[in-house]
């Protein structure tokens, strides 16, 4: 057995002309936090979007533990253990927050179509199961009084939770977090922060995510990866790539634009 | 108490559905008739339209092919021999017989399965081909029917269709079809089609198989209006390939969006509004005088009111009657804003 | 089949194939910029056709009545985006596609209700129906004429998209309409141009149709522009070189199998049906087109 989570090898992705990615090379190891950081447009969300099958590289390879997993179907990749989160928040929104967590347990209700036109017993049985597990999730973020709640009534913070609990639900391994911090207070990214490292420990995952918010990363991730325009300019402890020189170079040059 | 609400419900609907007939004229029965037909063609067209949101346009031909279908199966074959006027009846249309429920179901079956095989070039591609490939088989089918006279009698249809459809077995049908629906709805499929309607991509994130999904939500309507062909088969007595056109599609697009697409109830109540709505407005279709002028007859009146009425709808009440919830919701809601209001 | 009968057909074939090109040029541009199927297009093209004839009845000259119906079918698109498009643009997809039926279905039914649903003759002038012979071959002269004036159209609409600044614009925004937004393009503005332009070309088209056939009626629109349609994806949706490829090869092949195989005459309205769903089975980006609908986060 791999002790990597994840390994992405060589990793090359072209948009008709534009490099994207060039030649990605890192390994998450289990158990572990590990941050894909850079300013905007280096490519970070491009590297969940192959991971997850959304894209296919051009070149280069993703392995989850030691399965090759490159080009996977954007569903199968759940099936095998991976489960994402979206930069801007992507949750069903005709949905009461119960219903898009028991969206997440779906291959977990194992009744069939028949099953449940007819209401057979496995129906109940399965729907009791997970209602009871997505009530737990709930608990576990502080948003069970929102359960019948419409999705998108929620404050932007609580939508994130719902979104990370909809993941949580599909049973992951490995769970992809796209900016989880992102518009939030400095008080709920601490909340946020307690939950990650509480579900982490639970549910026994690796967690890889994208992150702008240095603080956050420093607080969350064991290592991190810096992209800048594609390419990895550091990998390493997190406290080390805010003093390293081509890091901030890459930052300062972001700030500046902005 | 909900579960006792809704078993009293149902008992009394059904006893209005076994009773109807010593209660009403014929005329009434007819259009309580028409309205269950109707009712079974719109609530499955709202499962792939409202409910997974995948806009199609086939109700016509699934029920054609059940109504075709079902007809050919209940008529005898000495009574095929003499309405066969163009060309002789194929072998098959001779032999193929059947009693009314085996005719009802092995039409919805054919129409479902249909429906799987045009699920393979529409659903594998992302982009809004169904509706498009179903508007085109509604065509085909006609071609299909008036080209194959040894199978269909060609234009002139099929007439002396055995007649089983009476309103009990039309209510009864009905009832099923919508405790089917809200029984899909409410469960992991439903929520399913429901997240793919919402955000397709977000849907596949989450592990879903989309495919299969839509291919289910298809079937399932085609299974149902190939059911209600045969009933309108069986309630009409004769049927030709022009019942089948556009119209019929247009008449449950509008029901489903008065309704609101989404809504099994909305649907229900859509259905009984606009099939009186086009009793009431058949005036518009005659001659009519106008400060002493006849105006003359002008078929297609009521269908410029209402596609009129469609566009305005989409334009200023896209949510119809009640959005995407069902009326036990619906109350709910109502119950919550009340409470709120009275603090 | 003799040379000279197969000749003849090709000619046909060009000519029916201009027919489709041409409306398909509309429906695969209005795709392009607002990923819409517009069902009412096809019913455009009857609007078209209508104007044309009316203008004929009323004492026009056929180049006049022809000019109104073209620019006649060109406002009734551009009040088709303006009234019951350009409100829904943020709408859910579906809302679109509904709201388009009703203008399919209502410019149908109108113009039943207005003009009655029997078929009109219509009456092209001589110098275009007139009937000419090479050798064996006896053709009138408007299926020369047809696929001529389509070329030069296709000429004139792909400067337009290649060369100057409204083009590159609606080709812009084919490819994203948020940027072409942040851009400052005035993105409605140029949606009115595709579907002027659309409409227009979809009136030509309505009017080759009644040259050709001769008789129009209300829903002369339906099938044409379902089958223009099925040639806009045969060609790849979002490309007008491959709207107009995919014309010609819906026209020909037409043409040719009823020319081939009498028997499959019946059919011939389903072709074009039988074409789209095999490219949709095969290769959903057609011959000239890409990708428009790949998922994006």
């Amino acid at each position: 057995m791999s002790r990597y989570i994840l390994r992405v090898e060589n990793l090359t992705m072209d948009f008709g002309g534009v490099r994207a990615i060039d030649n990605l090379t890192f390994k998450v190891p289990k158990g572990s936090t590990y941050g894909l950081i850079g300013p905007n447009g280096a490519g970070k969300t491009t590297v969940f979007n192959i991971i997850t099958g959304n894209l296919k590289p051009t070149k280069g390879k993703v392995y989850l533990e030691d399965e090759d997993i490159t080009g996977i179907k954007p569903n199968k990749a759940v099936y095998k253990g991976i489960a994402r989160t979206f930069q801007n928040i992507r949750l069903f929104k005709s949905m009461s927050v119960l219903d898009n967590i028991l969206i997440g347990f779906d291959r977990a209700a194992k009744y069939t179509y028949f099953e449940a036109i007819f209401r057979l017993p496995r129906f109940f049985k399965y729907e009791k199961e997970i209602r009871q597990k997505a009530y737990e999730l709930m608990e576990i973020f502080g948003i069970r009084e929102f359960a019948k709640y419409n999705a998108t009534a929620l404050s932007y913070g609580n939508q994130r939770k719902v979104e990370i609990a909809r993941a949580l639900a599909t049973n992951p391994k490995l769970l992809l977090l796209d900016e989880p911090a992102a518009g939030m207070n400095p008080k709920e990214t601490d909340e946020l922060a307690d939950i990650i490292f509480k579900i982490k420990k639970d549910f026994n995952l690796s967690i890889l995510l994208i992150e702008h918010d240095m603080k956050f990363v420093n607080k969350m991730c064991d290592l991190v990866t810096v992209l800048d325009y594609g390419e990895k300019i550091f990998e390493g402890k997190p406290s080390e790539a805010i003093r390293d020189p081509k890091v901030i170079a890459a930052y300062l040059g972001d700030f500046t634009h902005a | 108490m909900k579960k006792v609400i809704y078993l009293i419900l149902t008992l009394a609907y059904l006893a209005f559905v076994y009773y109807a007939k010593d209660m009403f004229d014929a005329y009434t029965l007819s259009i309580l008739s028409n309205i269950g037909i109707f009712a079974i063609l719109a609530l499955s067209y709202n499962l792939i339209n409202g409910t997974t949101g995948q806009f199609s346009l086939e109700p016509n031909g699934f029920v054609a092919i059940g109504a075709y279908i079902t007809a050919l199966l209940l008529i005898p074959a000495e009574t095929k021999l003499d309405m066969f006027a163009l060309t002789d009846p194929a072998p098959i249309v001779l032999k193929m017989h059947a009693d009314f429920l085996p005719a009802l179901l092995i039409g919805g079956v054919a129409a479902a399965f249909v429906a799987l095989l045009l699920s393979f070039p529409v659903f594998r591609v992302r982009g809004d081909y169904l509706a498009i490939v179903t508007l085109g088989f509604g065509f085909i089918i006609r071609i299909l029917a008036i080209n194959n006279p040894e199978y269909t009698n060609g234009a002139m249809g099929l007439n002396d269709i055995p007649s089983y459809a009476d309103f009990t077995w039309i209510g009864t049908i009905a009832l099923i079809t919508f405790v089917t629906m809200l029984h899909i709805v409410y469960s992991k499929f439903g929520r399913g089609m429901k997240a793919i309607r919402d955000d397709e991509d977000a849907a596949i994130a989450m592990g879903l198989n989309t495919f299969k999904l839509k291919t289910f939500a298809f079937m399932t309507s085609a299974f149902f209006e190939g059911v209600g062909g045969g009933l309108l088969a069986s309630f009409l007595t004769t049927i030709t390939p022009d019942q089948f056109s556009f119209l019929l599609t247009f008449q449950l697009l509008i029901i489903i969006v008065l309704g609101g697409l989404g809504s099994m109830s909305g649907t229900l109540v859509a259905t009984i509004l606009v099939m009186g709505g086009m009793e009431w407005l058949r005036f518009l279709d005659e001659d009519m005088v106008i400060f002493g002028i006849h105006t003359g007859a002008h078929p297609g009146m009521r269908m410029v009111v209402f596609s009129i009425l469609l566009i305005l709808m989409m334009l200023f009440a896209r949510r119809g009657l009640f959005g995407d919830k069902e009326l036990p919701e619906i109350i709910e809601e109502l119950k919550e804003k009340f409470k709120k209001s009275s603090k | 089949m003799d040379m000279q009968i197969f000749l003849q057909q090709l000619i046909n074939g060009a000519s029916l194939g201009s027919m489709y090109a041409l409306i398909a040029i509309g429906y695969t541009m209005v795709y392009g910029v607002l990923r819409l199927i517009n069902f009412a297009h096809g019913d455009i093209m009857m609007v078209g056709a209508f104007l044309t004839y009316f203008g004929m009845e009323s004492g026009l000259s056929f180049e006049l009545a022809a000019l109104l119906g073209i620019i006649g079918a060109a406002i009734v698109g551009i009040l088709t985006d303006r009234i019951a498009y350009r409100p829904l643009r943020d709408a859910p997809k579906i809302s679109l596609l509904i709201t388009a039926i009703g203008i399919s279905f209502f410019l149908e039914n109108l113009f039943t209700v207005l003009f009655g649903a029997t078929p009109k003759a219509f009456k092209a002038p001589e110098y275009i129906t007139k009937v000419f012979h090479i050798g064996e071959i006896y053709l009138p002269i408007s299926v020369i004429i047809i696929p001529t004036i389509t070329l030069i159209i296709l000429a004139i609409v792909l400067y337009i998209l290649y060369k100057t600044k409204y083009g590159m614009a609606i080709r812009a925004l084919a490819f994203d309409i948020k940027t072409v937004k942040l851009m400052g393009i005035d993105a409605d503005k140029i949606i009115m141009i595709v579907f002027m332009i659309g409409s227009a070309l979809a009136a030509i088209g309505g009017i080759f149709y009644a040259i050709s056939y001769p008789s129009i009626d209300p829903l002369m629109g339906v099938i044409v522009g379902l089958k223009a349609f099925a040639a806009a994806v045969l060609g790849g949706i979002g490309s007008v070189t491959g709207a107009v490829i995919g014309g010609f090869i819906l026209g020909f092949t037409e043409i040719l199998v009823v020319a081939l195989f009498p028997e499959l005459g019946g059919y011939k309205d389903a072709f074009a049906f039988f074409f789209l769903i095999l490219v949709l089975l095969f290769k959903p980006t057609g011959i000239m087109g890409q990708d428009l609908e790949r998922g994006r986060f």
